[in-house]
């Protein structure tokens, strides 16, 4: 909590309201024997270190490299992702639709903030907010001109708004220049807002 | 429920904020709040429509202002005293009441690697013939339920074509308020952007939105 004075000497800074109360919430629930703490530390580290958009990077890097897994990630996304071992919470159903020279996909979740956590891990800020939310249906030009990417009219902008428990990953397109990479440095190439469908890969 | 929630096609937030190297969690309590959501949703005591319809219903001045962690806060604190799991006067103080038996929790921590959630305790493999089939044209219904639901606004009364059929859901309106689960086959549903917004749309540009049939007319 800010204060009005300056930051130079050593009090504590008072904890939040919130802070409080979700600490009294977890001390009660604990005492309850309703949540075991050592789950609660399992989960936080679970999305903290070990999903992430590093899984998602490895399907798409593998698509990249094997047209035949590729064929069977856009008909069954959901079985071709488990084969890399990834599945589970928030991402049980999943659709994979394939950027192209000629069609951009772009995920939203107008209603709540709906993302594939097992492949691409907790959402960002941004993409729980009012302005991408509300923008990416009616305007999804402008809004990935905000993030630097200007699409020629001649492109179709697909937008999958997630109002379901399907959940969408966007294959981004192989870049020019990447042929000679392999799988692991392939992979290393594809970025989290390229899987959202707010960016391209870039070799 | 015409929610400030239901945001697609609303103008008026401005610009989108992405920051650069984003943590999974801004604050201790944030991830903390992730996790008790996980841990109580382990008792099944509420669906995830349940769920998301607590936090569509916050007053929309405190939809707002909250921000994403501070809303699940909220929703599991309600939920906890809905379903009984807690009290409201024990949410309050911290403390349980002298006369609360202590239970043993459903998730521990060895079994959070093969937790699963909302997607696989929705999808029901009820032989049920759907409605439509892919490329039939479809009418969104004009409806506006007070209660739950996964039609949004920009939708209602909009003409699109079937895409594919994504199999057998449980129905959110109804599950949402333990009205049984109605379980019916969702489509995935393209709409052109002009049919949505008019001449200002590109003219090759499309919105594809998950719909169940019961959100749904032949056209």
């Amino acid at each position: 909590m800010s204060t009005a004075h300056g930051h130079d000497h050593d009090h504590q800074v008072v904890p939040s309201d919130l802070t409080l109360r979700v600490k009294a919430l977890e001390s009660l629930l604990t005492e309850k024997g309703l949540v075991d703490p050592a789950a609660l530390d399992a989960l936080i580290d679970k999305y903290q270190h070990k999903v992430g958009p590093r899984n998602g990077a490895r399907v798409v890097a593998r698509a990249w490299i094997d047209p035949i897994y590729k064929q069977r990630l856009l008909t069954d996304g959901t079985a071709a992702m488990a084969e890399l071992g990834y599945g589970g919470a928030q991402g049980e159903h999943m659709v994979v639709v394939e950027n192209t020279p000629k069609v951009h996909n772009l995920i939203v979740c107008t209603l709540c903030s709906c993302y594939p956590w097992s492949v691409l891990g907790l959402p960002p800020v941004w993409y729980k907010s009012a302005p991408y939310r509300s923008r990416a249906v009616i305007d999804p030009r402008g809004v990935l001109r905000e993030f630097g990417l200007e699409l020629a009219d001649e492109t179709e902008v697909r937008v999958w708004d997630s109002t379901a428990e399907l959940r969408y990953l966007v294959l981004p397109e192989r870049p020019a220049g990447s042929e000679a990479l392999g799988e692991e440095s392939l992979a290393a190439l594809v970025t989290r807002d390229s899987m959202i469908g707010v960016a391209k890969v870039a070799a | 429920m015409n929610g400030v929630h239901d945001m697609g096609g609303m103008q008026d937030f401005g610009p989108v904020h992405p920051e650069p190297a984003e943590p999974a969690f801004h604050a201790p309590w944030e991830g903390r709040v992730f996790a008790l959501n996980q841990a109580a949703g382990a008792w099944r005591k509420w669906s995830v429509d349940a769920w998301r319809h607590k936090i569509e219903a916050l007053p929309p001045a405190d939809y707002l202002r909250m921000s994403y962690y501070e809303k699940w806060f909220a929703a599991v604190s309600e939920l906890l005293v809905d379903s009984e799991l807690a009290t409201r006067a024990e949410i309050e103080s911290g403390r349980p009441a002298p006369d609360s038996v202590k239970q043993v929790p459903v998730l521990s921590a060895d079994r959070v690697p093969l937790m699963r959630r909302s997607g696989e305790l929705s999808k029901r493999d009820d032989k049920i013939a759907p409605r439509f089939l892919p490329g039939h044209h479809v009418r969104a219904r004009n409806m506006h339920p007070a209660g739950h639901t996964r039609l949004p606004r920009y939708a209602r009364g909009k003409i699109g074509i079937v895409d594919r059929d994504h199999g057998v859901y449980v129905f959110p309106d109804t599950s949402a308020h333990a009205l049984g689960e109605d379980p019916q086959h969702v489509y995935s549903v393209r709409f052109a952007a002009r049919e949505l917004w008019g001449e200002q749309a590109s003219p090759r540009d499309a919105v594809y939105i998950d719909l169940w049939d019961n959100y749904l007319d032949p056209a």
